[in-house]
């Protein structure tokens, strides 16, 4: 019985959960801090349960369609309305229980981690709710059907992530990150709503199936898809667009980093969504297909050239993050090139996409445990810096292992997850276009060069003197930590389990549009 | 002609907005700008509701069934109040870094760079 109204009720609590915790949390806060620190715990975990739960039910019975105020989606179309859907209608399908899993592990991951890492400082009530709030704009922008709501969650999701960056002031620096991406966010926010604006004027309608199944890809359709793209690709993070992300990720604390990661990630989620849902057929996609893969491919090459002469590790590792959401881009470019081309789809189109969109939850994986890791590196020793850190392979030994863990993943090597991702990549490309799989490989092998020189310089060498008093860090930071290490070790020995079990239906529900319109326009 | 009116100058308000947002230094003029931005968004969003002759959606005044459909005033809305906690947090965010820099001009404030 609750069994059942949790499971029909699963995408509207996916979000309420979370909401209410986070804004409760400050009340809780008033009675003592453990209380708060169980309450927040226990909201990620739910809220991590929840989206397990949704996952599995999609997975199982196909796409879900919550309607908003009503019992039924077919009461979402009043008699009088002409046949427009006026409710907010959640439309949940494989692509978006696959964010939405991949987003709440790493957000119980970075709770478990901030238990510690935020102890000594003040304000934590706040710095709870903001992150919790963070977690329900990721979830919202992947889980609605509703394209003003996308919007809606797109700035809650801006404004938390912005205040966290800014949270812990450090001189202004941080504030200074903060306003970045601050500014960033709200631009691209508002040029999200101005093509929302484009298309409400033209189809009469907000709901995504409703404008994709209307869609006449007029001039005005145009100026919104390329508006769209470009907003989403700056938010993602993607070159040109890229000079907040080093800024807002070195400066945040590394826990907000991780999750700021996962952001970016539902932003490339709306690029996605947006190309191959929203205008799917309508698109000319050899020509959107590839500029998506030459977005990609700078943002691999302009990423990792940057990132090799930087200090600041988290700087260093903010640009491999710009780098290897140029992979996600290549992949799935790749795919949307040939969308039109059902042989070469099957031959090589299909897997290009799949191992895209395996990288995206195999780089929040590794990435979220990177600077995890430099977060506690930097909780140790109080610096950043390349040049000042040594030694330290002999004190922390487990956040070695779990550097070594996260740099050999990011770098493609067997048998972490970052392998079975860009291998998949490397092959599929390689049969579209050999040139591009080879400037993606040699964007690998200059990845790994960077990381053997970080990892040289923070583990290796004799102990300093000055670090002598470092010990390993608390339990809980390394139990964050460790969830990470451990599903990045355990996708990258099972892949094929992981690829038949989320990834596929993921690609297959973003290449198929009209079930999209059906599950949606014909549940109504 | 007139018609259009609403819209060529919605986009005239954004586009001054963008141009103040990349041409100005001082951080308070870009965030105006950003202000300026949203303002002209909103614009574009009544105009597209538009309806000449409609009747306001209040049953209570409605001659007969026939009422504009309020989605677009209701997106301006949540627009607006979005907007105010944004503009609220970048001005916020202007008053920390000129109480830390002595500054708010952002061709002096390099500290992030590289």
């Amino acid at each position: 019985m609750i069994q059942d109204i949790i499971l029909q009720n699963s995408p509207a609590l996916l979000l309420a959960v979370p909401m209410l915790g986070a804004f409760a949390t400050p009340l809780f806060g008033r009675i003592s801090g453990t209380v708060r620190n169980a309450w927040v715990l226990l909201v990620m975990a739910a809220t991590l349960a929840i989206s397990l739960v949704l996952g599995f039910e999609v997975l199982t019975n196909g796409t879900m369609v919550y309607t908003f105020g009503a019992a039924a989606p077919s009461l979402s179309i009043p008699a009088d309305s002409g046949g427009i859907p006026i409710r907010i209608i959640f439309t949940v399908d494989a692509m978006s229980v696959f964010m939405a899993i991949s987003a709440s592990i790493v957000a119980f991951a970075v709770t478990l981690y901030s238990l510690v890492s935020q102890k000594m400082s003040t304000g934590k009530d706040g710095y709870y709710a903001l992150l919790i709030l963070m977690l329900v704009g990721i979830l919202g922008m992947v889980c609605t059907g509703d394209i003003f709501n996308f919007f809606v969650f797109l700035e809650i999701n801006s404004l938390a992530g912005a205040a966290l960056v800014a949270y812990r002031v450090d001189k202004g620096l941080a504030v200074e990150g903060g306003l970045k991406y601050a500014v960033i966010s709200t631009l691209g926010g508002l040029m999200v709503l101005f093509s929302v604006a484009l298309l409400y004027g033209q189809y009469d309608t907000l709901n995504i199936a409703m404008i994709a199944e209307r869609m006449q890809f007029t001039f005005l359709d145009q100026v919104a898809l390329v508006m769209l793209i470009v907003a989403l690709a700056m938010k993602a993070g993607a070159v040109p667009m890229h000079f907040w992300t080093p800024d807002a990720y070195s400066m945040a604390p590394s826990a907000v980093t991780a999750l700021l990661i996962v952001a970016s990630q539902a932003s490339l989620y709306g690029v996605f969504r947006v190309a191959f849902t929203l205008y799917g057929v309508a698109l000319n996609w050899v020509t959107i297909g590839w500029i998506v893969i030459i977005l990609g491919v700078l943002s691999m090459f302009v990423g990792v050239t940057m990132a090799i002469p930087q200090k600041d590790v988290k700087r260093l590792m903010a640009y491999h993050a710009v780098s290897q959401t140029g992979y996600m881009l290549l992949g799935v470019g790749v795919g949307l090139a040939v969308l039109g081309d059902p042989e070469m789809m099957k031959l090589f189109g299909l897997t290009a996409m799949e191992g895209g969109i395996f990288h995206i939850i195999n780089h929040a994986m590794y990435k979220g445990l990177l600077f995890l890791t430099a977060g506690a590196i930097f909780y140790q020793t109080g610096t950043r810096n390349l040049n000042k850190l040594g030694g330290l392979g002999h004190s922390m030994k487990w956040t070695m292992l779990f550097f070594i863990i996260g740099a050999l993943a990011i770098a493609g090597i067997p048998p972490f997850n970052g392998f079975a991702s860009k291998l998949m990549i490397y092959e599929s490309v390689f049969l579209f276009n050999p040139l591009l799989s080879i400037i993606a490989m040699v964007v690998s092998v200059l990845t790994l060069a960077s990381f053997v020189k970080v990892f040289h310089s923070i583990f290796m060498g004799p102990k300093l003197p000055e670090y002598e008093e470092v010990k390993e860090v608390p339990g809980p930071m390394l139990a964050g930590m460790g969830i990470l290490a451990l599903l990045v070790v355990l996708f990258g020995i099972f892949p094929q389990q992981i690829v038949d079990i989320l990834i596929a239906p993921a690609a297959g529900a973003l290449i198929d549009q009209s079930g999209y319109i059906e599950s949606v326009l014909g549940g109504i | 002609m007139f018609y259009n009116l609403p819209f060529i100058v919605a986009g005239l308000i954004i586009m001054v907005g963008i141009v103040t947002m990349v041409f100005k230094r001082n951080l308070v003029k870009m965030i105006m700008g950003l202000s300026l931005v949203e303002a002209g968004v909103n614009l574009l969003l009544v105009a597209i509701g538009y309806r000449a002759g409609g009747i306001a959606p209040i049953f209570t005044n409605a001659p007969d069934a026939q009422m504009v459909m309020p989605t677009v005033q209701a997106m301006t809305l949540t627009n607006i109040v979005i907007g105010i906690a944004t503009t609220a947090m970048l001005l916020s965010f202007v008053m920390i870094i000129y109480r830390k820099y002595g500054t708010a001009d952002a061709g002096k404030m390099r500290k992030l760079r590289g």
